[in-house]
């Protein structure tokens, strides 16, 4: 008999299991927190911070907060949801989004979130950085423009891949995705299409080349159901699960 | 010719009239007129104001994103721009495409000539047309046309949807789809698709056919007024199929010159460059193709629907052909020369798409499942179709890594840069010269402009809709007075 105790989130009444945090609690009954960095196949990272809630009245990354008996989880209110509309700004000014032309618009995890939030402005004025393409591989195409930070790529070919191909280098405003080759270009890794880190970016920065539009508007992943009840069919899932993961599945 | 009027021998001593903006057309342009003490005319042009730079920053953009990304220059006719885009990556990826890709792509882009046609006849042109260039300004516009003739602007409006709806199923989306890629399509027709377009088809060949005869009956009610109104001899420019027909999506060069003698047939467009070259004026973001062979003082000429329609050998779908054998015949052959046979020509045109969205409609290959192809890569791809507005051409460079390093897009109405200052020079001469300046009298130089149909902002890959302004200065260059319209003709 397992040990099952609970907390309350938005007023529903949450089961979670020892060692379990408040956003895997949470997507494993069925209650969406939004989230970027997040992903059930790896340790939680915290960085996002789109998955914030309100915790026994503290603000805490739900990702990282782990799940305590009689906690009270406020998270679909208009006060964290207004500060992850914020957040999204903040994402898509800081880059070069440009959705109208973008092959992962209808899969693109910020995008999504942008609609089911409701950002209907820029809200910020944007940065325009510039950050040429890395296009020297032969298969694989780096578009850093599109690069929020979420250090999916990074943990994917550290954690599954073994490879370390990805990091992130220097800080604040600065820090940006890097790729560990001497020359400092994709084709002098050993990175494959195969790998996990191929199918993990949330956003259009690691595509596999030549593939573009070939997906119909319509049948894209987001173009169905919003991110909110997409992420439920990926979400029970623990962090030691392992295996594939149905976000990632068809991506590569 | 009025070329003597692009530009005045002494400007100093003139005063200046701008028309900012030009209205109900795409983009954004002005024209400008010098005029001395007498009112009478020194200098007429057709200044586009925009500037946009899509060929520049698509530089270093992966070639698969370019169909996409260039059809942003334009929301009336995006497909254009899609499927010009992705002829050229046809052969970057050295494709054949499947009969399935190509004529779901043909369907997309009848689908659009279709809407964009309706859209520039019934809601651009038909207030100038129905009341008159002159008419009350008020009612000069889609309103107006509701109010007073309900019928015909309710046709309009469902002619465009119904094309919009076409171009929907094939593309995805109504404005800036994705359905055309590099070596094919991303997805066919399905039988409720078919079905559902099946529905509307009859009643929109019906009221094409209708406006046919509105262009006919405008006229048969004007002959003189359009018979010469801004009427110019020009060479002229446009795609036609390998047997001489009229073909919107594919084909070769036809060149003409202005007395109807073959300059260039079949011509393949992929060395475009050896038979045109673009000219830059100091006046205008548009630049000024002409013909190599003639030079730029001789060699403009004219795309769009007049050419096409009058160039080709047939029309390949029978009602179509037959109303252009009866365009070609009006009066002597009098409407297929003047400007304002733009409208009429545009009308056979639309009835041509729907004949053609009715064909393949028909046709089970639009079922089929074999989408994309791809052969030998190519560094260097060209692609060329009819657009609405004329012929359309897009050229990429492709580098070894993917990324695009070179793009020249020469689009519809910046061939018909020139001869849109001719037509306004023309009138200009005929109705302006030496008269007080009204809307009314001003309007005509639109009016000019508007048979073009033209994009200014596909043009000049620039930002906008395009309106126009009319400026009067003092002798020394102070403006006096201006006269500004908005796109929504305010």
């Amino acid at each position: 008999m397992t040990d099952t105790q609970t907390f309350q989130l938005d007023g529903a009444t949450v089961p979670f299991e020892p060692g379990q945090t408040v956003m895997q609690a949470a997507l494993a009954a069925g209650q969406y927190i939004p989230h970027l960095c997040y992903h059930p196949e790896f340790k939680p990272h915290g960085s996002c911070k789109l998955c914030t809630v309100k915790a026994n009245g503290h603000t805490t990354a739900s990702c990282t907060m782990p799940a305590e008996a009689g906690l009270n989880v406020e998270s679909n209110v208009e006060e964290m949801n207004s500060l992850r509309r914020t957040l999204v700004q903040m994402l898509f000014a800081e880059g070069n989004h440009f959705c109208p032309s973008c092959e992962k618009s209808g899969d693109c995890k910020l995008q999504a979130l942008g609609y089911d939030l409701e950002v209907h402005t820029a809200g910020f004025r944007h940065l325009y950085p510039d950050r040429p393409l890395d296009a020297s591989h032969p298969d694989i195409l780096l578009d850093f423009n599109r690069c929020i930070l979420c250090e999916l790529c990074v943990r994917a070919s550290s954690e599954v891949d073994g490879k370390n191909v990805f990091a992130l280098s220097g800080r604040g405003i600065a820090k940006h995705l890097i790729v560990n080759a001497e020359s400092g270009l994709l084709k002098d890794t050993n990175i494959a299409l195969t790998d996990k880190a191929m199918q993990v970016c949330p956003v259009g920065v690691i595509l596999k080349k030549r593939v573009g539009f070939s997906v119909p508007i319509g049948e894209r992943r987001y173009d169905q159901r919003p991110i909110s009840a997409q992420a439920l069919d990926d979400a029970p899932r623990q962090s030691d699960a392992g295996g594939s993961c149905a976000a990632c599945e068809g991506n590569p | 010719m009025n070329s003597e009027l692009e530009t005045a021998a002494h400007p100093e001593n003139l005063r200046r009239i701008a028309i900012e903006p030009v209205s109900r057309v795409e983009g954004h342009g002005k024209v400008t007129l010098l005029l001395d003490e007498n009112d009478r005319i020194h200098q007429v042009r057709l200044h586009i104001v925009e500037f946009r730079g899509f060929e520049k920053f698509v530089q270093g953009r992966p070639y698969w994103e370019a169909p996409v990304m260039v059809q942003r220059l334009c929301g009336i006719c995006p497909v254009s721009h899609h499927l010009a885009a992705s002829k050229a990556m046809d052969m970057i990826v050295g494709a054949t495409l499947t009969p399935t890709a190509e004529k779901v792509r043909r369907l997309m882009h009848y689908g659009q000539m279709l809407q964009s046609h309706a859209l520039h006849f019934f809601h651009l042109c038909s207030p100038d047309l129905l009341f008159g260039f002159d008419s009350d300004v008020a009612k000069r516009n889609i309103a107006g046309v509701a109010a007073a003739y309900p019928e015909i602007a309710k046709q309009g409006v469902l002619l465009r949807k119904y094309g919009q709806e076409v171009i929907r199923i094939t593309a995805g989306k109504r404005i800036h789809g994705t359905g055309s890629i590099p070596g094919g399509v991303n997805k066919n027709v399905s039988i409720e698709e078919r079905d559902y377009l099946l529905k509307d088809i009859e009643q929109m060949l019906a009221w094409s056919r209708d406006s046919i005869g509105i262009a006919r009956q405008l006229f048969e009610q004007n002959l003189d007024l359009y018979n010469n109104f801004g009427t110019f001899k020009t060479h002229t420019l446009n795609l036609v199929r390998e047997d001489g027909a009229l073909d919107l999506y594919h084909g070769g060069l036809r060149v003409r010159d202005m007395n109807g003698a073959t300059l260039f047939d079949h011509y393949d467009y992929r060395h475009y460059w050896d038979l045109i070259f673009e000219d830059v004026k100091l006046w205008s973001y548009m630049k000024f193709p002409f013909l190599r062979s003639l030079g730029p003082e001789q060699g403009w000429y004219r795309v769009g629907p007049l050419s096409r329609v009058t160039q080709c050998d047939f029309i390949p779908t029978p009602l179509a052909n037959q109303a252009r054998k009866s365009f070609m015949a009006f009066n002597g052959g009098s409407a297929a020369s003047a400007t304002l046979g733009f409208h009429w020509a545009r009308m056979i045109e639309m009835l041509h798409a729907a004949e053609l969205i009715q064909e393949l409609l028909h046709d089970p290959d639009l079922q089929g499942a074999d989408l994309v192809s791809k052969g030998q890569r190519q560094e260097r791809g060209v692609g060329v179709i009819e657009a609405p507005r004329g012929t359309l051409i897009h050229h990429y460079k492709v580098d070894e890594h993917d990324q695009i390093i070179r793009c020249n897009l020469i689009v519809s109405t910046t061939h018909n840069n020139q001869a849109m200052n001719e037509a306004i020079r023309q009138v200009a001469q005929q109705y302006l010269n030496g008269r007080k300046l009204t809307e009314g009298l001003l309007n005509h130089i639109e009016v000019a402009i508007r048979a073009f149909d033209p994009c200014l902002s596909c043009a000049t890959h620039a930002l906008g809709k395009m309106p126009l302004e009319m400026e009067l200065l003092d002798a020394e260059g102070g403006r006096i007075d201006v006269l500004t319209r908005s796109s929504d003709g305010m």
